[in-house]
């Protein structure tokens, strides 16, 4: 084992955008197993440090993997692209009326008489725009870049965006 | 993390929240929003015949110090002449709600929106 391997290599799958959940669960349980601590107890100290610090890049691999924003970030990252710590850049004014007005419309829900179902197809919404961003993203990753990271930046404020809608839905259920 | 009272001052009495008709050959947008984050903001200003800021508003959903920082530009810009205001500086902002580092891309935003809404009215009204 080598933490220096990128997440898809270390658990061994191929890098690519489109995964296999159920391998990804089984091949992560297999490790998981491997470096259970009790199989180090009898090991030496520094074996058993070793193992401690794969499980820990084990775990941070599968929560990186599992979800398909921070896959795409990691994938952008592996070409040397970092998209969530970037500042300032400039976005697409209709892409911003659009998250403005989404926006909007979720502020408006708890003054409406029937919140849930508007909070319903608000999210279908933005579940679609994310799927729609997601499948441009397989499409482009590897051609052009470029393009494929003005749609992870994206992803990150539906994401943003879908966070504060579930926010909402915990508030309205309170 | 600890807000300086004028950010928290600002983002529980944030002044100038709303929306002017964009549609106003008067009226100029900005439009800005920060990907790492998801932070959205719109800032609007109303220009007089003699090019002097008389109205702006903004709506900003985003953290404390973003809606801080847009609150704090609106105040500054009514009155100023549209150079005064695309001259703006971030660094101000940021020393006058006190932002810590990690904070400072919220001024940044601002400035963007402010300089942003100067473009939009200059390019309306052809200039």
């Amino acid at each position: 084992m080598d933490i220096n391997k990128n997440y898809f290599d270390f658990i061994g799958l191929p890098i690519s955008f489109h995964i296999d959940q159920s391998l990804l669960a089984d091949r992560s349980l297999e490790l998981q197993k491997t470096l259970h601590p009790d199989r180090f107890a009898h090991q030496t100290e520094r074996e058993q440090r070793l193992a401690v610090q794969y499980m820990a890049y084990l775990n941070e691999g599968i929560a990186t993997l599992k979800a398909p924003l921070p896959r795409a970030q990691y994938l952008l990252h592996l070409k040397g692209i970092d998209t969530i710590s970037e500042s300032s850049t400039p976005v697409e004014p209709m892409f911003l009326m659009q998250q403005m007005e989404l926006r909007e419309r979720l502020e408006e829900i708890p003054e409406l008489e029937e919140p849930y179902d508007e909070l319903e197809s608000l999210l279908e919404e933005v579940d679609d725009l994310l799927a729609q961003l997601r499948e441009r993203f397989a499409q482009c990753y590897e051609s052009d870049l470029e393009s494929a990271t003005a749609v992870v930046r994206k992803m990150q404020f539906l994401e943003k965006l879908v966070t504060e809608i579930e926010r909402l839905e915990d508030r309205l259920d309170g | 993390m600890a807000y300086s009272e004028k950010v928290i001052d600002h983002y529980e009495n944030p002044r100038n929240v709303g929306k002017m008709n964009d549609k106003d050959e008067n009226v100029g947008t900005g439009m800005v929003g920060a990907p790492a984050c998801g932070d959205v903001m719109r800032l609007q200003i109303k220009v007089s015949d003699e090019g002097i800021i008389e109205d702006a508003k903004f709506k900003t959903y985003g953290c404390g110090s973003a809606i801080a920082s847009s609150s704090l530009v609106t105040e500054w810009v009514k009155g100023m002449s549209l150079e005064e205001a695309s001259e703006l500086k971030n660094t101000s902002i940021a020393e006058e709600l006190a932002l810590p580092p990690v904070k400072i891309h919220c001024s940044v935003l601002a400035e963007d929106a402010i300089k942003a809404a100067v473009a939009d009215y200059k390019e309306k009204k052809g200039k």
